[in-house]
């Protein structure tokens, strides 16, 4: 069992918690995630480590409500225990020294970022961070992705914070500017596939984080398997994180549509009972 | 002779019509009446083939005999001495290429062998039903070292069960939130039943064993800390990464390999959806893809989620079958199809990224190849496809390479499996013992308990070699209450 130390409303949808997990708080490093399951008819679901404090024993996960097990764990709060925590899972991201880098996060994806940022800056780099989200609201962990940044750009699909339009405007404006070394981009599949995709243009490296459906983590399944420059992969044990250019973009997209339906079978039953439970 | 029944005594099955709707155990096990008449049977040889065929060598007419006699506690003693998991190994175990094999009395022209397997069952289901066992009270004597051991499958638990008998504090490392390996996420509920495994484990906690769930070695904690905190260690992480066969189509939504089929089954409960989280599809066209055990319990899982129409495509003929022809039967009763000497080389998509059908060839079988075995080589332009909306790849699993890859100084195989003695299980490195399907390769059960049982005996010697002072009781983990 593990007990949620703090936990905070992000936004209308995210939650930002600290859970107790002393073994994982101690190994993880930036890139991996953990599996958890909060009860025993729970599901095993990964999320990303946003921060790991090993001192206190603590894990930080940040995570957006939409369909069921998130939903359930966003009536959680402090004090509450999840059941199962596993990890750190996956192989972490390559933190060295490479120059001037550029990392952009959207949505919930700025929380799986912010680890890389802080790793990256920590090893010398000049760090450019670029926060992308639908509204000014959306836009999590400013002050925590300014601390570690040189540069900070916020960029907002209906322009209520920071510039108007998408995080690949945003890369654009940057590399018309200055060299980049290296970038990252974590987020939405299709914000992925085009950060990719004007990395590419630009010919500046691009590593991903993907986020297939996964059942256990460790490499027993192949549930989460991706096709990387034309092979088999396990984004459990291989990655999470990829070239961007070597990433089947298609074929993870629509992978990832694979029980749409059970789960919105899922969410609407638990939705229902929630309104029932509360007369 | 004259009085023995040539065949074996009848047992209980639900019938195929209703049981392949439901999860529930298809063997009901003998009554202590139907297993006498059975123990009847049996010829209590000196010098029993059986005993030497069984991998754990059990005293196999000894306990026939206390069941005969109606002595039930004393069989399950006998048993105790040999098999930590006499409720699985009953159940599971290819009896026909073990011990009942080689039985005397199945040797005699049309007789059929004592039904070895289905007695141990009966016993064990007995125990567990009524024999007392609880929890192990820690005693002050101090024990003779720390042994860990990574993976509670089969050969792991045995392992633990073993050395806590002789007086080691043993904690298991298992990565899953539950324990048991592919008793409890891949052989399904109809065939072994989740509470006798759960009851089969809790028996090896109370002789002492700590099992600590969702720990992963090599990420939550590191080969160097098992090697720091422990006097020895046992690998036992089984062969669970699964295999594809690559061919197109393989990302197309409805493909899957086993592993992910069972285990969402079997762990997830997904069959219970929506009263458990973890989705799985209903499937009208079910196609499963190899000849193993796996492949069996897969198709036999999708049958009874409801598919109406599941077959099986195998490369070789039914001669070739490597799944236990008990189970073949029990799957050819609920209406399993087969398509033998075919093999899948393309899965079409339906134009929306999901499957509509596979499309095979059929094979012929050649010269017997180095395994012995015919060589299936495909026909030309015998081309067919089969309707699926679901494909179930159960073509054999290799080694994890998750601990692997964080140990580079243990020596490996060229297979990328650990190099270990089978007689003792030492590995490169001092004090690694290494077990079961790592070792082995996907194999049985019951082999993984065998390897265990040898490795338990070279720990203990081991470990009295290394030293002579007893080490004092202190916990690894620290989130752990």
């Amino acid at each position: 069992m593990h007990k949620i130390s703090k936990s905070k409303q992000l936004s209308e949808n995210e939650y930002d918690f600290w859970i107790n997990a002393p073994l994982i708080a101690s190994k993880a490093k930036p890139g991996q995630f953990v599996i958890l399951r909060i009860n025993e008819i729970g599901e095993r679901i990964p999320l990303t480590i946003a921060d790991a404090d090993d001192s206190s024993g603590n894990i930080r996960l940040v995570f957006q409500v939409i369909g069921k097990t998130t939903a359930e764990l966003g009536k959680l709060t402090t004090g509450d225990t999840i059941l199962d925590l596993t990890g750190p899972l996956g192989m972490p991201t390559e933190i060295k020294k490479y120059g001037t880098v550029m990392i952009a996060g959207g949505g919930v994806g700025i929380a799986a970022i912010l680890p890389i940022v802080k790793g990256l800056k920590n090893a010398g780099n000049r760090v450019i961070t670029i926060l992308g989200a639908k509204t000014a609201e959306l836009v999590i962990l400013q002050k925590e992705c300014r601390e570690y940044s040189d540069e900070l750009i916020i960029a907002t699909d209906d322009g209520t914070l920071g510039m108007k339009g998408l995080v690949t405007a945003a890369m654009e404006h940057v590399i018309n500017k200055e060299t980049v070394h290296c970038c990252w981009a974590i987020g939405p599949s299709m914000m992925m596939k085009f950060c990719t995709l004007t990395a590419t243009k630009h010919e500046v490296p691009i590593f991903v984080s993907l986020n297939p459906i996964m059942i256990d983590g460790t490499g027993m399944c192949g549930g989460c398997r991706v096709t990387i420059d034309g092979s088999i992969k396990f984004a459990c044990v291989d990655g999470p994180e990829f070239k961007g250019t070597e990433v089947n973009w298609d074929e993870f997209i629509s992978r990832m549509k694979q029980y749409k339906t059970e789960e919105e079978t899922c969410l609407a039953g638990y939705q229902k009972a929630q309104v029932i439970n509360r007369g | 002779m004259a009085r023995r029944s040539r065949t074996k005594t009848p047992i209980a099955e639900q019938d195929p019509a209703i049981r392949k709707s439901n999860f529930d155990e298809v063997c009901l096990g003998y009554t202590i009446e139907e297993g006498q008449a059975e123990a009847i049977r049996c010829l209590q040889c000196k010098n029993a083939p059986c005993v030497t065929s069984c991998p754990v060598m059990i005293d196999i007419p000894g306990f026939i005999l206390s069941i005969k006699e109606g002595d039930m506690q004393e069989a399950v003693d006998i048993l105790g001495k040999y098999t930590n998991l006499p409720a699985i190994c009953g159940r599971v175990c290819p009896q026909e290429k073990q011990c009942e094999q080689v039985c005397k009395l199945g040797m005699n022209k049309n007789f059929e062998p004592v039904a070895i397997g289905k007695l141990e069952r009966l016993v064990a289901d007995w125990a567990l039903e009524n024999q007392a066992f609880s929890k192990h009270i820690q005693n002050n004597e101090p024990k003779n070292g720390r042994i860990a051991v990574i993976g509670s499958g089969p050969s792991g638990l045995t392992v633990a069960g073993d050395l806590a008998k002789r007086n080691y504090e043993v904690i298991v490392y298992e990565a899953l939130h539950d324990s048991g390996g592919v008793l409890i996420y891949g052989i399904p509920e109809f065939r072994l039943p989740k509470r006798i495994v759960k009851k089969e484990i809790e028996k090896i906690e109370a002789l002492g064993v700590t099992i600590e769930t969702n720990v992963v070695v090599g990420k939550t904690i590191t080969m160097d800390e098992i090697i720091d905190e422990f006097d020895a260690c046992y690998i036992s992480v089984g062969a669970g990464a699964p295999n594809f066969m690559e061919i197109p189509g393989t990302a197309l939504n409805g493909v899957y390999s086993s592993s992910e089929y069972l285990t969402r089954i079997n762990l997830m409960h997904s069959y219970e959806f929506p009263k458990y989280d973890t989705p799985m599809k209903r499937s009208n066209h079910v196609v499963v893809v190899g000849g193993g055990n796996v492949a069996m319990d897969a198709a036999r899982s999708a049958k009874r989620l409801g598919a109406e129409h599941v077959s099986i495509v195998y490369r070789r003929s039914l001669e070739e079958l490597p799944a236990r022809i008990e189970e073949y039967h029990h799957s050819v009763e609920e209406d399993i199809d087969y398509h033998w000497l075919t093999n899948p080389i393309e899965y079409i998509n339906n134009g929306a990224g999901e499957l509509k059908g596979v499309k095979c060839v059929k094979m012929e079988l050649d010269e017997p190849d180095e395994s012995g075995r015919r060589r299936p080589v495909p026909i030309k332009n015998s081309e067919f496809i089969i309707e699926a909306d679901t494909v179930i790849e159960a073509i054999g699993q290799g080694s994890n390479k998750v601990l692997l890859t964080t140990f580079p100084e243990l020596k490996l195989t060229k297979w990328g499996y650990i190099e270990a003695d089978p007689k003792t299980g030492t590995t490169s490195i001092p004090g690694v013992f290494a077990g079961g399907d790592i070792v082995t390769g996907a194999a049985t059960v019951i082999l993984a308990m065998g390897a265990g049982k040898v490795a338990a005996v070279e720990i203990d010697r081991y470990v009295r070699g290394k030293k002579n002072t007893p080490v004092t009781t202190k916990s690894l983990r620290k989130d752990k209450r």
